[in-house]
Protein backbone atom coordinates (compact mmCIF):
# COMPACT_ATOMS: atom_id res chain seq x y z
CA UNK A 1 0.00 0.00 0.00
CA UNK A 2 1.01 3.51 -0.57
CA UNK A 3 2.34 5.72 2.39
CA UNK A 4 0.42 8.73 3.24
CA UNK A 5 2.35 11.82 3.69
CA UNK A 6 1.38 13.65 7.25
CA UNK A 7 2.24 16.80 9.17
CA UNK A 8 2.99 15.14 12.52
CA UNK A 9 5.92 14.62 14.82
CA UNK A 10 6.28 11.32 16.63
CA UNK A 11 2.95 9.23 15.59
CA UNK A 12 2.40 8.22 19.30
CA UNK A 13 1.96 11.72 20.11
CA UNK A 14 -0.86 12.72 17.68
CA UNK A 15 -3.41 13.10 20.57
CA UNK A 16 -1.37 15.00 23.16
CA UNK A 17 0.12 17.48 20.56
CA UNK A 18 -3.40 17.97 18.98
CA UNK A 19 -5.08 18.93 22.40
CA UNK A 20 -2.14 21.36 23.20
CA UNK A 21 -2.91 22.81 19.59
CA UNK A 22 -6.68 23.05 19.89
CA UNK A 23 -6.38 24.62 23.58
CA UNK A 24 -4.21 26.85 22.31
CA UNK A 25 -6.41 28.03 19.13
CA UNK A 26 -9.73 28.06 21.33
CA UNK A 27 -9.15 31.93 22.54
CA UNK A 28 -9.91 30.57 26.09
CA UNK A 29 -12.73 28.95 25.56
CA UNK A 30 -11.49 25.39 26.62
CA UNK A 31 -8.55 24.39 28.62
CA UNK A 32 -7.04 21.01 29.28
CA UNK A 33 -8.05 19.02 32.44
CA UNK A 34 -4.55 18.74 34.34
CA UNK A 35 -2.05 16.69 32.31
CA UNK A 36 -4.99 14.64 30.96
CA UNK A 37 -5.85 14.21 27.65
CA UNK A 38 -9.33 15.63 28.18
CA UNK A 39 -10.58 19.06 27.76
CA UNK A 40 -12.99 21.02 29.61
CA UNK A 41 -14.63 24.37 30.15
CA UNK A 42 -12.72 26.84 32.12
CA UNK A 43 -15.76 27.61 34.17
CA UNK A 44 -19.36 25.61 34.55
CA UNK A 45 -22.10 27.02 36.53
CA UNK A 46 -22.72 25.63 40.05
CA UNK A 47 -26.12 23.97 39.58
CA UNK A 48 -25.53 23.38 35.97
CA UNK A 49 -26.62 19.85 34.46
CA UNK A 50 -22.95 18.80 32.70
CA UNK A 51 -22.87 17.64 29.59
CA UNK A 52 -19.53 15.39 28.61
CA UNK A 53 -19.36 14.32 25.23
CA UNK A 54 -16.31 12.19 23.00
CA UNK A 55 -14.81 9.49 21.22
CA UNK A 56 -11.74 8.46 19.39
CA UNK A 57 -9.55 11.32 18.16
CA UNK A 58 -8.92 11.78 14.74
CA UNK A 59 -11.90 13.18 14.01
CA UNK A 60 -11.45 16.94 15.09
CA UNK A 61 -12.75 18.84 15.54
CA UNK A 62 -15.18 16.22 16.54
CA UNK A 63 -15.86 16.02 19.78
CA UNK A 64 -13.02 18.06 21.25
CA UNK A 65 -13.85 20.73 19.59
CA UNK A 66 -17.07 21.42 20.61
CA UNK A 67 -16.75 22.15 23.87
CA UNK A 68 -18.03 25.58 25.07
CA UNK A 69 -20.63 27.85 26.15
CA UNK A 70 -24.25 26.62 25.54
CA UNK A 71 -22.28 23.01 23.50
CA UNK A 72 -20.35 20.13 25.75
CA UNK A 73 -18.92 21.11 29.12
CA UNK A 74 -16.14 18.92 28.70
CA UNK A 75 -14.59 15.64 26.77
CA UNK A 76 -12.51 12.98 27.42
CA UNK A 77 -10.20 12.88 24.02
CA UNK A 78 -9.46 9.22 23.16
CA UNK A 79 -6.52 7.53 21.43
CA UNK A 80 -6.52 7.97 17.11
CA UNK A 81 -9.72 6.36 16.46
CA UNK A 82 -10.56 4.17 20.04
CA UNK A 83 -12.66 5.25 22.46
CA UNK A 84 -11.50 6.89 25.68
CA UNK A 85 -10.51 5.20 28.34
CA UNK A 86 -12.86 4.64 31.52
CA UNK A 87 -10.94 6.15 33.90
CA UNK A 88 -9.96 9.08 31.76
CA UNK A 89 -13.73 9.55 31.62
CA UNK A 90 -14.65 9.28 35.11
CA UNK A 91 -11.73 11.90 35.75
CA UNK A 92 -13.58 13.76 33.03
CA UNK A 93 -16.89 13.31 34.57
CA UNK A 94 -15.74 14.40 38.24
CA UNK A 95 -14.67 17.23 36.62
CA UNK A 96 -17.89 18.31 35.51
CA UNK A 97 -20.30 17.47 37.84
CA UNK A 98 -22.05 20.42 39.62
CA UNK A 99 -24.06 17.96 41.44
CA UNK A 100 -26.96 17.85 39.32
CA UNK A 101 -25.58 15.02 36.92
CA UNK A 102 -23.70 14.36 34.33
CA UNK A 103 -25.07 13.48 30.67
CA UNK A 104 -22.81 11.33 28.53
CA UNK A 105 -23.64 11.94 24.79
CA UNK A 106 -21.59 9.70 22.18
CA UNK A 107 -21.61 7.73 19.04
CA UNK A 108 -22.94 4.41 19.29
CA UNK A 109 -20.04 1.87 18.58
CA UNK A 110 -19.17 -1.19 20.93
CA UNK A 111 -15.86 0.75 21.82
CA UNK A 112 -17.65 4.10 23.25
CA UNK A 113 -20.48 1.77 24.75
CA UNK A 114 -18.25 -0.25 26.84
CA UNK A 115 -15.97 2.60 28.03
CA UNK A 116 -18.48 4.94 29.05
CA UNK A 117 -20.77 2.38 30.85
CA UNK A 118 -17.56 1.48 32.95
CA UNK A 119 -17.10 4.87 33.59
CA UNK A 120 -20.53 5.28 34.59
CA UNK A 121 -20.33 2.19 37.06
CA UNK A 122 -17.42 3.98 38.50
CA UNK A 123 -18.53 7.73 38.75
CA UNK A 124 -22.33 6.02 40.17
CA UNK A 125 -20.00 4.57 43.03
CA UNK A 126 -19.02 8.43 43.69
CA UNK A 127 -22.89 9.11 44.06
CA UNK A 128 -22.91 11.06 40.52
CA UNK A 129 -25.85 11.22 39.01
CA UNK A 130 -24.94 10.09 34.87
CA UNK A 131 -27.34 8.86 32.26
CA UNK A 132 -26.55 8.34 28.85
CA UNK A 133 -27.37 9.27 25.10
CA UNK A 134 -26.01 7.54 22.38
CA UNK A 135 -26.21 8.52 18.98
CA UNK A 136 -27.16 6.35 15.77
CA UNK A 137 -27.99 8.26 13.34
CA UNK A 138 -26.08 6.55 10.08
CA UNK A 139 -29.29 4.70 7.94
CA UNK A 140 -26.93 3.27 5.76
CA UNK A 141 -25.70 -0.12 6.96
CA UNK A 142 -28.85 -1.65 8.87
CA UNK A 143 -32.85 -1.43 8.68
CA UNK A 144 -35.04 0.50 11.32
CA UNK A 145 -35.85 -2.39 13.21
CA UNK A 146 -32.17 -2.50 14.40
CA UNK A 147 -31.82 1.06 15.02
CA UNK A 148 -29.92 0.49 17.98
CA UNK A 149 -27.34 -1.38 15.89
CA UNK A 150 -26.85 2.16 13.84
CA UNK A 151 -23.33 3.51 14.61
CA UNK A 152 -23.11 7.56 15.06
CA UNK A 153 -21.76 9.92 12.32
CA UNK A 154 -22.40 13.40 11.53
CA UNK A 155 -25.48 13.82 13.04
CA UNK A 156 -23.46 14.59 16.00
CA UNK A 157 -23.25 18.04 14.88
CA UNK A 158 -27.05 19.18 15.68
CA UNK A 159 -27.39 16.55 18.38
CA UNK A 160 -24.52 18.08 20.44
CA UNK A 161 -25.99 21.63 19.70
CA UNK A 162 -29.46 20.97 20.70
CA UNK A 163 -28.32 18.88 23.87
CA UNK A 164 -25.87 21.85 24.86
CA UNK A 165 -28.80 24.34 24.50
CA UNK A 166 -30.83 21.90 26.57
CA UNK A 167 -28.17 21.50 29.32
CA UNK A 168 -27.08 25.44 29.47
CA UNK A 169 -31.10 26.34 30.18
CA UNK A 170 -32.98 23.12 31.88
CA UNK A 171 -32.05 22.42 35.38
CA UNK A 172 -33.25 18.90 35.65
CA UNK A 173 -31.04 16.40 34.02
CA UNK A 174 -34.04 13.90 32.96
CA UNK A 175 -35.38 16.97 30.71
CA UNK A 176 -31.91 17.38 29.07
CA UNK A 177 -32.24 13.75 28.66
CA UNK A 178 -35.94 14.38 26.88
CA UNK A 179 -34.92 16.78 24.54
CA UNK A 180 -31.37 14.86 23.51
CA UNK A 181 -33.27 11.71 22.83
CA UNK A 182 -35.81 13.83 20.47
CA UNK A 183 -32.93 15.50 18.66
CA UNK A 184 -31.16 12.14 17.89
CA UNK A 185 -34.78 9.99 17.18
CA UNK A 186 -35.21 13.15 14.71
CA UNK A 187 -31.92 13.23 12.72
CA UNK A 188 -30.52 11.14 9.77
CA UNK A 189 -27.40 10.77 8.13
CA UNK A 190 -25.75 8.56 5.14
CA UNK A 191 -21.65 9.32 3.80
CA UNK A 192 -20.22 7.83 0.80
CA UNK A 193 -16.34 7.84 0.31
CA UNK A 194 -14.42 7.90 -2.84
CA UNK A 195 -10.95 7.63 -1.12
CA UNK A 196 -9.77 6.47 2.24
CA UNK A 197 -8.28 8.28 4.86
CA UNK A 198 -5.53 7.03 6.95
CA UNK A 199 -3.57 6.18 10.27
CA UNK A 200 -0.53 8.67 11.54
CA UNK A 201 0.82 5.10 12.93
CA UNK A 202 0.87 3.09 9.84
CA UNK A 203 1.33 5.96 7.40
CA UNK A 204 -1.26 3.61 5.46
CA UNK A 205 -4.70 4.06 4.03
CA UNK A 206 -8.06 2.64 6.14
CA UNK A 207 -8.92 0.82 3.01
CA UNK A 208 -8.58 0.73 -0.81
CA UNK A 209 -10.74 1.96 -3.44
CA UNK A 210 -10.37 1.81 -7.14
CA UNK A 211 -9.49 4.45 -8.78
CA UNK A 212 -13.23 4.27 -10.72
CA UNK A 213 -15.10 3.42 -7.50
CA UNK A 214 -17.12 4.79 -4.84
CA UNK A 215 -17.93 3.25 -1.38
CA UNK A 216 -21.69 3.72 -0.56
CA UNK A 217 -22.87 4.01 3.44
CA UNK A 218 -18.84 4.75 4.09
CA UNK A 219 -18.51 4.65 7.93
CA UNK A 220 -17.00 7.59 9.90
CA UNK A 221 -13.57 5.92 10.17
CA UNK A 222 -13.11 4.08 7.24
CA UNK A 223 -14.55 1.04 8.46
CA UNK A 224 -16.09 0.03 5.01
CA UNK A 225 -19.71 0.91 4.06
CA UNK A 226 -22.18 -1.14 2.64
CA UNK A 227 -21.84 -1.08 -0.86
CA UNK A 228 -19.26 -0.15 -3.92
CA UNK A 229 -20.69 0.88 -7.13
CA UNK A 230 -18.71 2.58 -10.30
CA UNK A 231 -17.93 6.25 -9.50
CA UNK A 232 -20.83 8.31 -10.22
CA UNK A 233 -21.78 11.86 -10.59
CA UNK A 234 -22.44 14.53 -8.08
CA UNK A 235 -26.32 14.20 -9.01
CA UNK A 236 -26.36 10.68 -9.14
CA UNK A 237 -24.62 10.26 -5.98
CA UNK A 238 -27.15 12.92 -4.39
CA UNK A 239 -30.32 10.77 -5.32
CA UNK A 240 -28.78 7.44 -4.32
CA UNK A 241 -28.46 9.40 -0.67
CA UNK A 242 -31.70 11.67 -0.57
CA UNK A 243 -33.51 7.89 -1.54
CA UNK A 244 -32.48 5.76 1.20
CA UNK A 245 -32.46 8.68 3.63
CA UNK A 246 -36.14 10.11 2.47
CA UNK A 247 -36.81 6.49 3.25
CA UNK A 248 -36.96 6.44 6.99
CA UNK A 249 -40.42 7.12 8.55
CA UNK A 250 -39.14 10.18 10.81
CA UNK A 251 -39.76 12.19 7.65
CA UNK A 252 -43.19 13.37 6.49
CA UNK A 253 -44.51 16.26 4.24
CA UNK A 254 -44.96 20.04 5.79
CA UNK A 255 -41.77 18.95 7.95
CA UNK A 256 -39.39 21.71 8.93
CA UNK A 257 -35.72 20.30 8.98
CA UNK A 258 -31.89 21.51 9.37
CA UNK A 259 -29.45 20.24 6.83
CA UNK A 260 -25.84 19.28 6.91
CA UNK A 261 -23.38 18.75 4.52
CA UNK A 262 -20.45 17.37 6.25
CA UNK A 263 -17.12 16.64 4.35
CA UNK A 264 -14.91 13.95 5.58
CA UNK A 265 -11.70 15.60 5.18
CA UNK A 266 -10.87 16.21 1.41
CA UNK A 267 -13.59 16.57 0.01
CA UNK A 268 -13.88 20.11 -1.67
CA UNK A 269 -16.67 22.79 -0.49
CA UNK A 270 -16.87 23.11 -4.31
CA UNK A 271 -18.35 19.29 -4.10
CA UNK A 272 -20.54 19.73 -1.59
CA UNK A 273 -22.36 22.87 -2.81
CA UNK A 274 -23.02 21.13 -6.16
CA UNK A 275 -24.23 18.34 -3.77
CA UNK A 276 -26.63 20.64 -1.98
CA UNK A 277 -27.76 22.11 -5.28
CA UNK A 278 -28.95 18.90 -6.31
CA UNK A 279 -30.97 18.01 -3.13
CA UNK A 280 -33.02 21.11 -2.07
CA UNK A 281 -35.00 20.04 -5.03
CA UNK A 282 -35.99 16.67 -3.72
CA UNK A 283 -36.58 18.22 -0.66
CA UNK A 284 -38.63 20.35 -2.17
CA UNK A 285 -40.67 17.96 -4.31
CA UNK A 286 -41.60 16.00 -1.15
CA UNK A 287 -42.60 19.05 1.13
CA UNK A 288 -40.27 19.06 3.65
CA UNK A 289 -38.47 22.97 4.01
CA UNK A 290 -35.06 23.34 5.33
CA UNK A 291 -35.28 25.23 8.46
CA UNK A 292 -30.67 25.80 8.16
CA UNK A 293 -28.00 24.44 6.44
CA UNK A 294 -24.44 23.92 7.52
CA UNK A 295 -22.21 23.06 4.78
CA UNK A 296 -18.04 21.93 6.42
CA UNK A 297 -15.74 19.71 8.08
CA UNK A 298 -17.09 19.28 11.00
CA UNK A 299 -16.61 15.32 11.80
CA UNK A 300 -13.60 14.31 9.76
CA UNK A 301 -11.96 11.11 9.27
CA UNK A 302 -8.49 12.93 8.33
CA UNK A 303 -7.77 13.11 4.64
CA UNK A 304 -10.84 10.58 3.35
CA UNK A 305 -12.40 12.18 0.60
CA UNK A 306 -15.93 11.75 1.30
CA UNK A 307 -19.44 13.34 2.93
CA UNK A 308 -22.41 12.59 4.87
CA UNK A 309 -25.91 13.98 4.37
CA UNK A 310 -27.68 14.95 7.88
CA UNK A 311 -31.25 15.69 8.63
CA UNK A 312 -32.20 17.09 11.29
CA UNK A 313 -36.66 17.31 11.97
CA UNK A 314 -37.44 20.20 14.09
CA UNK A 315 -39.76 21.32 16.17
CA UNK A 316 -40.41 24.59 17.86
CA UNK A 317 -38.43 23.22 21.01
CA UNK A 318 -35.32 22.02 18.93
CA UNK A 319 -35.09 25.26 17.07
CA UNK A 320 -35.26 27.33 20.36
CA UNK A 321 -31.73 25.24 21.24
CA UNK A 322 -30.29 24.78 17.92
CA UNK A 323 -30.43 28.99 17.37
CA UNK A 324 -28.98 29.57 20.99
CA UNK A 325 -25.56 31.33 20.38
CA UNK A 326 -22.40 28.98 20.96
CA UNK A 327 -19.02 29.57 20.16
CA UNK A 328 -16.53 26.71 20.01
CA UNK A 329 -13.57 25.31 17.57
CA UNK A 330 -16.19 23.05 15.52
CA UNK A 331 -19.45 25.24 15.63
CA UNK A 332 -19.86 28.96 16.44
CA UNK A 333 -23.60 30.87 16.03
CA UNK A 334 -24.16 34.22 16.80
CA UNK B 1 7.28 -30.89 34.15
CA UNK B 2 6.03 -28.06 35.95
CA UNK B 3 2.20 -28.36 37.68
CA UNK B 4 1.90 -24.58 39.06
CA UNK B 5 3.99 -21.22 38.41
CA UNK B 6 5.20 -19.20 41.05
CA UNK B 7 3.84 -15.51 41.27
CA UNK B 8 7.00 -14.18 40.33
CA UNK B 9 7.37 -16.76 37.00
CA UNK B 10 3.61 -16.01 36.35
CA UNK B 11 4.70 -11.93 36.25
CA UNK B 12 7.62 -13.02 34.18
CA UNK B 13 5.21 -15.22 32.10
CA UNK B 14 3.03 -12.15 30.96
CA UNK B 15 5.97 -10.27 30.64
CA UNK B 16 6.76 -12.34 27.57
CA UNK B 17 3.05 -12.39 26.53
CA UNK B 18 3.57 -8.14 26.33
CA UNK B 19 6.66 -8.72 24.42
CA UNK B 20 5.15 -11.50 21.77
CA UNK B 21 1.67 -9.18 21.30
CA UNK B 22 3.82 -6.03 21.21
CA UNK B 23 5.98 -8.02 18.46
CA UNK B 24 2.40 -9.34 16.62
CA UNK B 25 1.49 -5.49 15.63
CA UNK B 26 1.66 -5.29 12.32
CA UNK B 27 -0.06 -8.74 11.50
CA UNK B 28 -2.89 -7.20 13.72
CA UNK B 29 -3.19 -4.49 12.28
CA UNK B 30 -3.16 -5.75 8.40
CA UNK B 31 -5.52 -8.30 9.76
CA UNK B 32 -8.04 -5.01 11.16
CA UNK B 33 -7.72 -3.17 8.06
CA UNK B 34 -9.53 -6.04 6.18
CA UNK B 35 -12.78 -5.37 8.20
CA UNK B 36 -12.30 -2.95 10.86
CA UNK B 37 -10.64 0.48 11.24
CA UNK B 38 -7.21 -0.87 10.74
CA UNK B 39 -5.73 -0.13 14.43
CA UNK B 40 -6.15 -3.43 16.41
CA UNK B 41 -2.24 -4.24 16.70
CA UNK B 42 -1.63 -0.20 16.74
CA UNK B 43 -4.04 -0.21 20.77
CA UNK B 44 -2.75 -4.31 21.26
CA UNK B 45 0.51 -3.20 21.44
CA UNK B 46 0.49 -0.26 22.84
CA UNK B 47 -1.55 -2.08 25.81
CA UNK B 48 0.72 -3.97 25.88
CA UNK B 49 3.80 -1.98 26.22
CA UNK B 50 1.84 -0.79 29.46
CA UNK B 51 1.55 -4.16 30.81
CA UNK B 52 5.25 -4.24 30.16
CA UNK B 53 5.79 -0.92 32.10
CA UNK B 54 3.52 -1.89 35.30
CA UNK B 55 4.66 -5.35 35.18
CA UNK B 56 8.97 -4.30 35.32
CA UNK B 57 8.05 -2.74 38.17
CA UNK B 58 5.06 -4.58 39.95
CA UNK B 59 5.21 -6.74 43.27
CA UNK B 60 2.06 -8.54 43.59
CA UNK B 61 2.21 -11.76 45.78
CA UNK B 62 -1.23 -12.83 45.05
CA UNK B 63 -2.42 -13.95 41.96
CA UNK B 64 -5.84 -11.12 41.60
CA UNK B 65 -3.03 -8.65 42.46
CA UNK B 66 -1.55 -9.53 39.18
CA UNK B 67 -4.24 -9.86 37.42
CA UNK B 68 -5.84 -6.22 38.41
CA UNK B 69 -2.38 -4.48 37.54
CA UNK B 70 -2.41 -6.45 33.93
CA UNK B 71 -6.33 -5.54 33.47
CA UNK B 72 -5.94 -2.13 34.30
CA UNK B 73 -3.21 -1.60 32.72
CA UNK B 74 -4.86 -2.41 29.53
CA UNK B 75 -8.36 -0.97 30.08
CA UNK B 76 -6.66 2.54 30.97
CA UNK B 77 -4.25 2.70 27.60
CA UNK B 78 -5.96 0.88 24.95
CA UNK B 79 -9.20 2.65 24.87
CA UNK B 80 -11.93 0.90 22.61
CA UNK B 81 -13.18 -1.76 22.40
CA UNK B 82 -10.31 -3.83 22.65
CA UNK B 83 -9.23 -2.21 25.48
CA UNK B 84 -12.75 -3.10 27.40
CA UNK B 85 -12.29 -6.08 26.52
CA UNK B 86 -9.31 -7.38 27.00
CA UNK B 87 -9.08 -5.40 30.51
CA UNK B 88 -12.24 -7.37 31.32
CA UNK B 89 -10.78 -10.55 30.52
CA UNK B 90 -7.92 -10.25 33.07
CA UNK B 91 -9.93 -8.62 35.79
CA UNK B 92 -12.64 -11.00 35.64
CA UNK B 93 -10.63 -13.64 36.69
CA UNK B 94 -9.52 -12.12 39.69
CA UNK B 95 -12.06 -12.45 42.33
CA UNK B 96 -12.12 -15.88 42.20
CA UNK B 97 -8.73 -16.36 42.16
CA UNK B 98 -8.50 -13.91 45.80
CA UNK B 99 -5.27 -15.06 47.41
CA UNK B 100 -4.10 -17.60 45.06
CA UNK B 101 0.06 -17.93 45.80
CA UNK B 102 0.30 -19.73 41.98
CA UNK B 103 -0.75 -19.97 38.77
CA UNK B 104 -2.06 -23.87 37.94
CA UNK B 105 -4.45 -25.35 35.21
CA UNK B 106 -7.39 -24.53 37.14
CA UNK B 107 -6.16 -20.89 37.62
CA UNK B 108 -6.03 -20.89 33.83
CA UNK B 109 -9.19 -22.40 33.30
CA UNK B 110 -10.94 -20.22 35.95
CA UNK B 111 -9.44 -16.97 34.12
CA UNK B 112 -10.69 -17.96 31.18
CA UNK B 113 -14.26 -19.14 32.11
CA UNK B 114 -14.80 -15.75 34.24
CA UNK B 115 -13.48 -13.77 31.96
CA UNK B 116 -15.98 -15.64 28.70
CA UNK B 117 -18.55 -14.71 30.86
CA UNK B 118 -17.50 -11.01 31.61
CA UNK B 119 -16.91 -9.82 28.31
CA UNK B 120 -20.09 -11.22 26.89
CA UNK B 121 -22.04 -9.23 29.61
CA UNK B 122 -19.59 -6.19 28.86
CA UNK B 123 -20.69 -6.07 24.83
CA UNK B 124 -23.49 -7.96 24.53
CA UNK B 125 -22.04 -9.88 21.75
CA UNK B 126 -22.18 -14.13 22.15
CA UNK B 127 -20.76 -16.96 20.53
CA UNK B 128 -21.28 -16.63 16.63
CA UNK B 129 -20.86 -13.05 16.31
CA UNK B 130 -17.18 -13.26 15.04
CA UNK B 131 -15.85 -11.90 18.08
CA UNK B 132 -13.23 -12.89 20.42
CA UNK B 133 -15.25 -14.63 22.02
CA UNK B 134 -15.29 -17.60 19.25
CA UNK B 135 -11.97 -17.95 20.31
CA UNK B 136 -11.80 -17.34 24.13
CA UNK B 137 -15.40 -19.79 24.19
CA UNK B 138 -13.58 -22.76 22.70
CA UNK B 139 -10.00 -21.99 24.44
CA UNK B 140 -12.09 -21.75 27.64
CA UNK B 141 -14.11 -25.24 27.13
CA UNK B 142 -11.20 -26.95 26.63
CA UNK B 143 -8.60 -25.89 29.72
CA UNK B 144 -12.18 -27.07 31.76
CA UNK B 145 -12.03 -30.26 30.16
CA UNK B 146 -8.41 -30.62 31.01
CA UNK B 147 -7.79 -28.56 33.72
CA UNK B 148 -8.73 -31.22 36.87
CA UNK B 149 -6.28 -33.87 35.08
CA UNK B 150 -3.82 -32.57 32.78
CA UNK B 151 -0.18 -30.43 33.35
CA UNK B 152 -0.52 -26.82 33.20
CA UNK B 153 1.04 -27.32 29.65
CA UNK B 154 -0.83 -29.89 28.27
CA UNK B 155 -4.03 -27.46 29.47
CA UNK B 156 -2.36 -24.00 27.54
CA UNK B 157 -2.00 -26.25 24.35
CA UNK B 158 -5.36 -27.61 24.64
CA UNK B 159 -6.64 -23.91 25.04
CA UNK B 160 -4.19 -22.58 22.29
CA UNK B 161 -5.49 -25.34 20.04
CA UNK B 162 -8.97 -24.53 20.26
CA UNK B 163 -8.59 -20.51 19.69
CA UNK B 164 -6.92 -21.41 16.98
CA UNK B 165 -9.49 -23.38 15.20
CA UNK B 166 -12.15 -20.69 16.74
CA UNK B 167 -10.07 -18.34 14.99
CA UNK B 168 -10.09 -19.74 11.64
CA UNK B 169 -14.40 -20.39 12.34
CA UNK B 170 -14.39 -16.73 12.41
CA UNK B 171 -13.56 -16.67 8.97
CA UNK B 172 -16.54 -18.30 7.83
CA UNK B 173 -18.86 -15.71 9.87
CA UNK B 174 -21.03 -12.25 9.36
CA UNK B 175 -19.70 -9.92 12.24
CA UNK B 176 -22.65 -8.39 13.45
CA UNK B 177 -20.78 -6.48 15.82
CA UNK B 178 -17.98 -3.79 16.19
CA UNK B 179 -16.87 -1.67 13.50
CA UNK B 180 -17.35 -4.71 10.79
CA UNK B 181 -20.92 -5.29 11.28
CA UNK B 182 -21.54 -3.02 8.41
CA UNK B 183 -20.04 -4.98 6.24
CA UNK B 184 -22.52 -7.69 6.59
CA UNK B 185 -21.41 -10.64 4.06
CA UNK B 186 -18.30 -9.08 2.99
CA UNK B 187 -17.12 -9.61 5.97
CA UNK B 188 -16.79 -13.75 5.30
CA UNK B 189 -13.24 -14.74 4.47
CA UNK B 190 -11.62 -12.74 7.51
CA UNK B 191 -10.59 -13.98 10.93
CA UNK B 192 -11.33 -12.16 13.79
CA UNK B 193 -8.63 -9.61 15.04
CA UNK B 194 -9.68 -9.80 18.19
CA UNK B 195 -10.11 -13.88 18.08
CA UNK B 196 -6.40 -13.82 16.70
CA UNK B 197 -4.89 -11.91 19.58
CA UNK B 198 -6.56 -14.22 21.97
CA UNK B 199 -5.10 -17.04 20.42
CA UNK B 200 -1.71 -15.11 20.35
CA UNK B 201 -2.11 -14.56 24.18
CA UNK B 202 -2.88 -18.10 24.76
CA UNK B 203 -0.02 -19.12 22.49
CA UNK B 204 3.16 -17.22 23.95
CA UNK B 205 1.81 -18.34 27.14
CA UNK B 206 1.76 -22.03 26.22
CA UNK B 207 5.66 -21.40 24.58
CA UNK B 208 7.07 -19.49 27.58
CA UNK B 209 5.54 -22.42 29.92
CA UNK B 210 7.12 -25.46 27.65
CA UNK B 211 10.46 -23.55 27.90
CA UNK B 212 10.64 -23.25 31.23
CA UNK B 213 10.04 -27.13 31.53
Amino acid sequence: MPSVKKVVNDPKNVVTEMIDGMVLASNGIMERLGDLNAIVRPSIADDKVALLIGGGSGHEPMFHGFVGENLADGAPCGNFFAAPAPDLVYEVTKALDRGNGVLYLYNNYAGDNMNFDIAMEMSEDDGIDVRTVRIFDDVAAVPPDRMHDRRGIAGDVFIIKVSGGACSTLKSIDECVRVTEKARDWTRSMGVAVSAGSIPETGEPTFMLGDDEIEIGMGAHGEPGVRRSKMMTADEITDTMMETILAEDVFEKGDEVALLLNGLGATTMMEMLIVNRRLRPILADRGISVYRTEVGPYLTCQEMQGFSITLMKLDHELKVYLDMPCESIGYTRK
Amino acid sequence: MVEALSIAETRDMFRAVAADIVAAKDELTKADQQIGDGDHGIGMARGFEAVETKLAGDESDTLDALLKVIGMALLSSIGGAAGAIFGTLFRAGAKPLMGWDSFDSMALATILAEGFKAIQARGGAKPGDKTLLDALGPASEAAAAAAPEATLLDTLMAAAAAARVGTEETKDMIATTGKARSLGERSIGYPDPGAMSTTFILEAMERFVRARG
